[in-house]
């Protein structure tokens, strides 16, 4: 590295190359028309910030190392910039590079934030709707596990392969979903923590229900205190570990969808500015030149109105896109996931009371009642009314049968409850226990119509779901790429256009 | 050992000593205090190891009033009263006797998971109450079973969810406050279960730092509390897992959450059948009497099932048919076995 001694004149790249002063001069300037070929553009952009030749307005092409005393470079420059703003050559490199300047950042910050959004938005699409419903997955198949457990000890010593199935159905998908929601969530935050935690709690939980089903078959009660225990583990550690999922999970779609969705400002602020300024360009080229018309400078206006306008429209459309999705899809889908919960605890509560027989009693309105019964008509009630919702909520008649279906058969369900806990009341457990779950006429058969209704209407959801948020996205698609190029694009335009008038006074 | 130990009897004497004298205070002052208290309900028997509370003031009366609980109960009478007509009285689909039982204690109420569906409960208990059934109604099985867990026996019968209770429930004098019992059905006792590798031999200084189990208002927590607090056992001694059945006692001890579980002997062993790596540590170091347990009002259906059991124990196809059932298997089934665990000749101390 050489290291000039200072004070002397330092032939470094920041005093005016010849390079960037001949392509100026070197042009003979009378000032006619028409030549403006690309070439004088190049050097008027790094020209102003430089500090170009000596004053160039003259024309003559000095040469540098001619002028023996010469103090710093910046304060070199910033006479020269002085100099060159009270001259019409200055002013123009300076609005030329002021207008390139403008186009550009303008053309950066739509890339720049129409990616960011287009990001988010896929990130409603692919990532944070689907893990949302993955969490509400494995609230759901936990809970069914737990609820086909408590009807296999229902059911005695040999459960049945129905029961068993669902058990077994509801652990591996609940495995499977964790193991998505594990790859998903970030390293440390409070979602794998909790990812952990489930776990960590689902083969002690099988452990637990595995050593009920032995001792059952061997027809000891121990069995069903392990499943009571296991019960435990559910309802007070993993049921709300996963309900925790559920939310944080939701609390990321929201997110997501507030990134999508928020206005470009700092785009949409920069496009109008570059728009004003070359409004004003154009105006004073006029007010100087009488011409009407900068090819340039108008070229450069309408690649940056095209941007922008692409940027509003786009934007706009994949806005409403992505309401559409959230009002449409969304909100659907998180009533009927709840009413999918609703129906799930309402059931596994009417098994427990049969369970328990009597053992736990809360006190509701001054009288003495069974808590899980209390508990399951508290479900069953909410599940009518995300029902509701839910029809509220359907905007086609695909989406609204299965809904309409599922009420039917929480109707039915609620009446034949009602027939099994008066044959309960009577002492008639036999009774009961097969109106609860045995074949048809059970309210196994109701519960079972109303999570099919459910299932389908949450498919249906989910596609349209898609459809929207789809569509949203694709409104995004190319507008980086697009608003990039088209500002390139204005910022040649206006940086020829400002060097057609420069060249006038060669 | 051997040379402290004459000292240690004088002290003990000095400890019944005391215990007597405090007694015989406590006595004075109630009758002083309350003229109108019957001393007729104090039983014949020695001070025994009611004295103590003796110390506490409040305590004091219901323990001087109570010194034998399973004597304090009505005389049998087949005579019908107001609770049992109001039984009778139920309209059809309802004319049950509700019961409050255990369904997690093995043989003596359960349910058998291999019963083949038909999901009855089962047990000596349950016997019993198909028995009362049957004597009051007419009819065995007209009985609405209620499932209770251990701490909501009183309060199920104070509220009337129940008509009686009959769940391997001990009689003692602070139940009999709030409820009637009938004369004893069954003798047992407080007993441990650990481990048979445990290092802990019985009720004794080897439970020093270990966690033991026991079900929510159980007698055996009562117990162990009040003995911790009067040094009988090891201050060091874990009581905090505290379960809603005795059963699940089992479960925390297999899943080694817990060292021991002090139950009453008759359920212990039915654990340890259902266990073969566990085992009773020691002898019962209680002893103790299952009795039906009713309003504290149902005069009438407290004489009824006094009758009934004193039937039930005559009737060679009633209580020793039962014990040959179900709890021969847990806790032997020779006649020594037998008459371990029927109760003394009842008494009927309670004048109303």
């Amino acid at each position: 590295m050489s290291q000039p001694p200072n004070g002397s004149a330092p032939p470094d790249p920041d005093t005016p190359a010849p390079a960037a002063l001949s392509a100026v001069p070197t042009q003979p300037a009378p000032p006619g028309p028409a030549t403006a070929p690309a070439r004088p553009a190049a050097p008027l952009l790094p020209g102003p910030s430089h500090g170009s030749g000596p004053d160039p307005s003259h024309g003559s092409g000095p040469d540098p190392g001619g002028v023996p005393p010469r103090r710093t470079a910046l304060a070199e420059g910033v006479e020269r910039l002085r100099a060159a703003a009270v001259t019409e050559p200055g002013r123009l490199r300076a609005l030329g590079a002021l207008l390139a300047l403008l186009v550009v950042a303008f053309g950066a910050v739509t890339a720049w934030q129409a990616a960011e959004r287009t990001a988010a938005a896929g990130d409603v699409l692919h990532r944070s709707q689907p893990l949302s419903s993955e969490a509400a997955g494995i609230y759901r198949s936990l809970a069914a596990a737990n609820t086909a457990a408590s009807t296999g000890f229902l059911a005695g010593g040999q459960e049945t392969k129905d029961s068993r199935d669902r058990y077994e159905q509801g652990i591996r998908t609940a495995a499977d979903s964790l193991v998505t929601a594990a790859a998903n969530s970030e390293p440390g935050s409070a979602s794998a923590a909790t990812v952990a935690d489930l776990n960590r709690l689902l083969p002690r939980y099988k452990g637990l229900v595995e050593r009920a089903r032995v001792y059952n078959r061997q027809g000891y009660p121990v069995g069903g205190a392990y499943l009571r225990y296991a019960n435990d583990l559910m309802q007070e550690d993993m049921l709300p570990a996963a309900e925790a999922l559920y939310t944080s999970e939701n609390g990321r779609l929201s997110d997501d969808y507030a990134d999508a969705k928020r206005p470009p400002w700092a785009a949409l602020v920069l496009g109008l500015l570059a728009l004003a300024a070359l409004a004003w360009a154009q105006y004073r080229t006029y007010r100087r030149t009488h011409r009407v018309l900068n090819r340039g400078l108008v070229a450069a206006t309408a690649a940056t109105a095209a941007a922008l306008l692409w940027l509003v429209a786009g934007h706009g459309v994949a806005r409403s896109q992505l309401s559409a999705s959230h009002d449409h899809g969304v909100r659907s889908l998180t009533v009927l996931h709840e009413a999918r919960l609703a129906s799930l605890k309402a059931r596994g509560n009417e098994n427990l009371t049969l369970v328990a027989r009597g053992a736990e009693t809360v006190t509701v309105g001054g009288e003495r009642e069974d808590a899980y019964d209390a508990e399951y008509r508290t479900e069953m009630a909410a599940l009518g009314a995300d029902l509701a919702e839910a029809r509220r909520l359907a905007d086609d008649a695909a989406g609204e049968r299965p809904v309409a279906a599922a009420a039917g058969d929480a109707a039915r369900w609620r009446e034949r409850h009602r027939a099994a806990r008066a044959e309960d009341e009577n002492g008639n457990y036999r009774q009961a226990l097969e109106k609860v779950i045995g074949g048809r006429g059970a309210t196994a058969e109701s519960f079972d119509g109303v999570d099919t209704a459910l299932a389908t209407a949450l498919a249906h959801e989910e596609r349209e779901f898609a459809r929207a948020a789809g569509a949203g996205l694709d409104a995004l698609a190319g507008l980086p790429q697009g608003a990039g190029t088209l500002a390139a694009l204005g910022a040649a335009g206006a940086v020829l256009g400002i060097g057609r008038r420069l060249s006038e006074y060669r | 050992m051997r040379v402290r130990d004459p000292r240690a009897r004088l002290r003990g004497w000095g400890g019944v000593g005391a215990m007597a004298v405090g007694c015989v205070l406590a006595l004075l002052l109630l009758v002083c205090l309350l003229p109108a208290f019957r001393p007729a309900a104090r039983g014949l028997g020695a001070a025994g190891d009611g004295g103590t509370g003796v110390t506490h003031g409040e305590p004091a009366r219901a323990e001087a009033a109570c010194t034998d609980p399973e004597r304090q109960t009505l005389a049998p009478s087949g005579a019908d009263g107001p609770t049992i007509e109001e039984i009778r009285s139920r309209p059809e689909e309802k004319r049950k006797l509700i019961v409050g039982v255990d369904q997690n204690s093995y043989r003596w109420g359960y349910r058998d998971p291999n019963s083949g569906g038909t999901a009855e409960l089962e047990g000596f208990d349950i016997d019993l109450v198909h028995r009362i059934a049957e004597e009051i109604l007419g009819d065995r099985n007209a009985v609405l079973f209620k499932a209770i867990p251990t701490d909501q026996r009183i309060p199920a019968i104070q509220e009337g969810r129940v008509d009686m209770v009959v769940r391997t429930m001990t009689i003692n004098c602070d139940r009999l406050r709030d409820v009637a019992f009938s004369a004893p059905y069954f003798r047992t006792g407080q007993q441990l279960l650990a481990p048979k590798s445990s290092t802990i031999t019985g009720y004794d200084g080897t439970l020093a730092g270990k966690r033991i189990c026991t079900a929510a208002g159980s007698t055996a927590l009562s117990q162990l509390t009040a003995d911790r607090a009067a040094g009988k056992l090891v201050a060091s001694a874990d009581l905090s897992v505290t379960v809603p059945s005795q059963l699940d006692c089992l479960v925390r001890l297999q899943l080694g959450e817990v060292d021991a579980v002090v139950t009453d002997g008759a359920l212990a062993a039915s654990q340890a059948a259902q266990d073969p790596t566990v085992a009773l540590k020691g002898d019962a170091f209680t002893t103790e009497y299952y009795g039906v347990a009713m309003r504290k009002d149902a005069d009438d259906l407290v004489r009824r099932v006094n009758k009934i059991l004193v039937d039930f124990r005559a009737d060679p196809d009633g209580w020793r048919m039962s014990y040959r059932t179900w709890l021969s298997a847990t806790l032997g089934g020779g006649e020594e076995d037998l008459r371990k665990s029927e109760p003394p000749r009842p008494r009927y101390l309670r004048g109303s």
